[in-house]
């Protein structure tokens, strides 16, 4: 897995609230087994003026300067709600970038993120408006740091402390395999499923 | 010893060991994937050289994308969809997991497949690539919707690493309120409490209007606990799951099922268990709800105006409310039974059991759908399929008008291929009324299957009581 420590580059603002993945990658977009591929399908509903043309639409957030370089994106609340589908985080991924703050994010997609190496920032809401007042200042864009280490979001004249539970930290910070960290607890896991069979012998197939 | 909830009791009965920070490695019992992500997570991991640690725990349909026009067999309704099919099929194999192929007797959308199976029973740990995984709480099994990833880790170890999540119990207490089903319950909650009011908790669904619902009707309402941003929900197993349960394939039997028996009548919560949050409901408040929007909070009981954009409540709110207007062709104060409809559909994980056909049947039956209205029904599973024939009620679907599918998750989204126009109206059983989810600029509106099949007959939004 990839692991994340800090960044600093630009935000872009996506505030609008429930944004789903069915937003972030519509199903149609979806056109291979693989992870790969995927960074054209991102936003495609909102990011072309029609599906079949490709032609950016250049009231969306990520075809204008300076947010086309976007490495953060500033979301608005239950980001990444609706299709338990990892290809939004991969076609985020894929597309450059590498954090999210927002005021709270779909469960599933949350955990997508951590698996992959995409941070998943929880600010209040008047933060994120302060960030993205922030961001929308300078036409050049204002840079934007988020630091995992220290847990802190820095632009201009503010810094706002985070926090990521423990767990989801180590993984980001160590880029760690979790199949690999869960094989090293092999023998409860058939210590659990021998003391299983007498318990519940009707579940064990 | 502390008073437990029902979640808690399943919890603990599945950790393997704890990690530390309030972070348990829970034991999986049942593995369901299907061709849209289970493909990947399958490859995956025999691309890492990992194997599935217990195949015969391991279930995978075809649902997602496979054709449902009469008659189909192996074909996808999405352009170049045969690789997501044929690539599930031989990972399937390879693995030696149980397949059900898309022309097997047993075949069908993965949430309605698991219980009729008797694979999902009450008290198991159920995980699947699939946000509606939830659906089988309804049951009283412990089941949630993952990442591939996360599917991929379940398959090479049989456990999760899981934060304990908070909880909450929704009470709905009182008899439902005229002509209003499950779908109108959690409809209801979602327009209540916002598409995000459920804030990761498992919720816990109880209360006299729950004991009162039929197994299926308790798979409606769990279905779309993730529609209210939980993390999953769940009802306590009752006579009435009990009887839902015996005899299905996967079920205990013989001395088994004795013992099964007496474990699961322990699973409810405590009388003096605490949840961190508790909300009630008064089911006698609850109308036949249909959403406007393109979020399923933005709910109205029919007939009831299409409310103004909210002031405050943050940018993100104001943009949503005003995005949404604009794509469903709507303004404040309209009323949805004076839209005109384009489409019906009844299918998907949240509507498409037998019970739904059966209530959308009870509707249809000596009617005809409205002129101009394309209406479609897509069984839930081959199995209801067949059910629904042997009754008869394939005939009052024809009869009435509307397509007869066969089984799968159909036009519950859009994967490229045949769909509704842009632009259309389409009242909708499925359960994401998303911008785009059932194509380019088709508008969905989410309800019941009596008020999908009522608007069908009427041509335009409305509920069943309409109907002389």
């Amino acid at each position: 897995m990839r692991a994340f420590t800090r960044i600093t580059g630009i935000a872009a603002p996506l505030l609008r609230a429930n944004v789903d993945t069915d937003a972030i990658i519509p199903s149609r977009e979806m056109k291979q087994v693989s992870k790969k591929g995927l960074a054209e399908g991102l936003f495609a509903g909102w990011r072309y003026r029609s599906p079949e043309s490709r032609e950016p639409d250049p009231e969306f957030v990520l075809n204008r300067q300076p947010f086309d370089r976007a490495v953060i994106l500033l979301a608005g609340r239950n980001f990444g709600c609706g299709s338990s589908r990892e290809h939004a985080v991969w076609a985020l991924l894929e597309w450059g970038i590498r954090v999210i703050i927002a005021p709270s994010f779909g469960a599933i997609f949350r955990a997508n993120c951590i698996r992959n190496g995409l941070l998943p920032v929880i600010l209040d809401e008047s933060d994120v408006e302060a960030l993205t007042e922030r961001v929308l200042q300078d036409p050049e864009g204002t840079p934007v740091t988020v630091d995992l280490v220290s847990c802190r979001v820095s632009a201009r004249d503010i810094e706002i402390r985070f926090q990521v539970p423990p767990r989801d930290r180590q993984m980001l910070l160590e880029g760690l395999d979790p199949v690999e960290a869960t094989l090293r607890h092999l023998p409860e896991i058939e210590a659990f499923e021998a003391a299983d069979r007498g318990l519940r012998p009707w579940v064990q197939l | 010893m502390n008073a437990s909830t029902l979640i808690d009791k399943i919890w603990s009965a599945h950790r393997v060991v704890s990690l530390g920070d309030d972070v348990d490695l829970l034991y999986i019992d049942r593995i369901f994937l299907h061709e849209r992500t289970g493909s990947i997570a399958l490859r995956s991991l025999a691309d890492a050289g990992r194997q599935v640690r217990n195949p015969r725990a391991v279930f995978v349909t075809i649902d997602h994308i496979v054709e449902t026009t009469p008659g189909r067999r192996h074909s996808s309704r999405m352009p170049g969809g045969e690789v997501f099919i044929e690539a599930t099929r031989q990972s399937a194999r390879a693995a030696g997991v149980t397949l059900f192929d898309s022309d097997d007797p047993r075949q069908g959308i993965v949430h309605v497949v698991s219980p009729e199976q008797g694979i999902a029973l009450p008290g198991v740990t159920l995980v699947c690539p699939d946000s509606h995984t939830s659906t089988v709480g309804g049951l009283g099994a412990l089941a949630w919707g993952i990442g591939s990833s996360d599917a991929e880790h379940a398959l090479a170890t049989q456990t999760l690493a899981m934060k304990r999540p908070p909880q909450t119990r929704v009470r709905f207490d009182g008899h439902l309120g005229s002509g209003a089903r499950a779908k109108d319950l959690i409809l209801y909650l979602i327009g209540q409490y916002g598409a995000a009011g459920g804030a990761g908790h498992a919720i816990e669904f109880a209360g006299s209007a729950i004991e009162a619902l039929d197994v299926e009707g308790r798979f409606t309402l769990c279905n779309m606990a993730v529609e209210f941003g939980a993390w999953t929900g769940i009802v306590a197993p009752d006579d009435r799951t009990i009887e839902y349960v015996q005899g299905r394939t996967w079920a205990p039997g013989g001395a088994q099922w004795d013992a099964a028996l007496a474990y699961w009548r322990t699973l409810r919560s405590d009388e003096e268990a605490r949840f961190e949050r508790e909300l009630a409901i008064d089911a006698r408040d609850v109308k036949p709800q249909v959403t406007w929007g393109t979020s399923p909070q933005q709910v109205i009981a029919i007939g009831d105006p299409v409310p103004p954009a909210p002031v405050g409540g943050g940018r993100g709110q104001e943009e949503a409310a005003r995005r949404a207007l604009e794509y469903m062709g709507l303004n404040p104060g309209d009323r949805l039974t004076e839209y005109p409809i384009d489409a019906a559909f009844i299918g998907s994980c949240t509507n498409s059991r037998l019970t739904d056909l059966r209530e959308a049947a009870a509707v249809l039956r000596g009617r005809r759908v409205a002129t101009g209205v394309r209406a479609l029904c897509v069984p839930g599973s081959t199995v209801v399929k067949k059910a629904a024939e042997e009754e008869g009620i394939d005939r009052v679907f024809k009869d009435a008008g509307f397509e007869w599918h066969e089984a799968g998750c159909s036009m519950c989204f859009y994967a490229g291929g045949a769909t509704f126009p842009p632009g259309s109206r389409v009242i909708s059983s499925t359960n994401r009324p998303f911008e785009g989810r059932q194509g380019p600029g088709v508008r969905t509106h989410l309800a019941s299957p009596a008020t999908v099949a009522a608007s069908a007959i009427l041509g335009r939004i409305g509920h069943a009581g309409e109907l002389s």
